[in-house]
C-alpha cells in the first residue's frame, strides 16, 4: 500500500492522525448501516418474493380467462363492454425513508366496488365476468408488489453504493494513513537519533580537542 | 411528488392489457419497441405506478433504469397474457445477489 505524499513533519502527523480517526469511526458507522439496511432488505425481499410468485400465478389466471372471454365474444362487444369503467382506482402517493433512501409508500384507496362490472350482463359471457373480478381484486396485491419491488430495488442499489465506500475506507483510506502515520513517526525518530548521534560526536570531539591542547 | 396524483398505468400488447381497462386504470396498447418506449418515457411524467408487459420491459430497459435510482415512477414487470419468462423473479434474483453478494433466497427455498 502506497503511502502519502506528505511531509514527515510533527504537524503532519497530527493532521493525519485525526483524519485516521474520523476514516476509522466512519468505517464504524457505515458499516452498521450497511448491517441494518441488509437485514431491513432481506425482509422486504422475502415479501417481494412471495408477492411476485402469487402474483404472477393469479394474473396468467384473470388473463387466461379475459382471453377466454374475448374468444366467445366478438372484438367489438368486449371493447364496448370495457370502454367506459364504472370504478377508478385511487392511489394516495407518497414517499418514506429506510436508512437514508426514499422508497415509495402507496395509500390504496378503494373505490366503489359495488358497480364493479360496466356493461350489461346481458351482452357478454361469464368468462368476462371471472376475469374482471379476479383481475379487481387482484390489484391492490400488484400495487403492494409494486411498492415492495420498488423499494428492494432502491435498497439493493444503496447497500451495493454503501459497500463500495466500506470497502474504499477498509481496504484504501485506513492502511493508506497506517502507513503514512507509521512513515511519519519512524522518520521522526531517525532525525531524532541522527541528531542525538550527532550531539555525542560533537561532543567527544571537543573533548579529544581539549585534551590535545593540553 | 405532489404534482402526481396517483395514477396507474399498463403498457403492452394488447391481449395482456385490455383487461385492466373495466377497472379504471390507464390502458396503453403498443405493438412496437418505438411506441413501448415513447409511451414508457411520457408516463413517467404523469402517472406513478407503470405495469408494463415483461416484453415492453425489455424495450424500454435502458428508461426503466433511469426510473430505478428516484421513488417514482414506479415500473413493475407482469407477465403478459400469452405467458411469462420470469423477468420479475429475475430481477428479485438480481437484487439478492447485488446486496448479499451471493443468492442465499432462491438456493434455500427451491430444493
Amino acid at each position: 500500500m502506497a503511502k502519502l505524499n506528505v511531509n514527515p513533519t510533527r504537524m503532519e502527523l497530527r493532521r493525519l492522525k485525526n483524519r485516521l480517526k474520523t476514516a476509522v469511526r466512519g468505517h464504524k458507522l457505515l458499516k452498521d448501516k450497511s448491517d441494518e439496511m441488509v437485514r431491513r432488505f432481506m425482509l422486504y425481499i422475502r415479501e417481494n418474493k412471495r408477492l411476485r410468485e402469487e402474483v404472477e400465478g393469479e394474473l396468467q389466471a384473470s388473463l387466461s380467462s379475459f382471453m377466454l372471454a374475448r374468444a366467445t365474444s366478438s372484438d367489438a362487444v368486449i371493447e364496448e363492454a370495457v370502454a367506459m369503467p364504472a370504478t377508478s382506482v385511487k392511489l394516495g402517493v407518497s414517499s418514506k425513508n429506510i436508512m437514508s433512501v426514499d422508497v415509495p409508500v402507496f395509500d390504496i384507496k378503494e373505490g366503489d366496488v359495488s358497480e364493479l362490472y360496466p356493461y350489461s350482463f346481458a351482452g357478454v359471457t361469464s368468462e368476462l365476468d371471472t376475469s374482471i373480478a379476479s383481475l379487481s381484486k387482484l390489484l391492490p396485491k400488484l400495487l403492494k408488489l409494486a411498492e415492495v419491488e420498488k423499494t428492494c430495488n432502491m435498497l439493493a442499489d444503496e447497500i451495493e453504493k454503501n459497500r463500495r465506500r466500506v470497502n474504499a475506507l477498509e481496504y484504501v483510506m485506513i492502511p493508506q494513513l497506517e502507513e503514512t502515520i507509521k512513515y511519519i513517526t519512524m522518520k521522526l525518530d531517525e532525525n531524532e537519533r541522527g541528531a542525538t548521534t550527532r550531539l555525542m560526536k560533537v561532543k567527544s570531539m571537543l573533548e579529544e580537542r581539549k585534551d590535545g591542547d593540553k | 411528488m405532489s404534482m402526481r396524483e396517483g395514477l396507474i398505468a399498463v403498457v403492452g400488447d394488447k391481449d395482456s392489457v385490455l383487461a385492466f381497462k373495466a377497472l379504471g386504470v390507464d390502458v396503453y396498447p403498443v405493438d412496437n419497441e418505438e411506441e413501448a418506449k415513447d409511451r414508457v418515457h411520457m408516463l413517467a411524467r404523469t402517472h406513478s405506478v407503470i405495469f408494463v408487459t415483461e416484453q415492453v420491459a425489455q424495450w424500454a430497459a435502458m428508461y426503466l433504469k433511469r426510473y430505478s435510482v428516484r421513488p417514482y415512477p414506479v415500473v413493475v414487470p407482469i407477465p403478459s397474457a400469452s405467458g411469462g419468462a420470469g423477468l420479475g423473479l429475475a430481477g428479485i434474483k438480481a437484487n439478492v445477489e447485488k446486496a448479499i453478494g451471493a443468492d442465499i433466497l432462491f438456493d434455500k427455498e427451491d430444493k
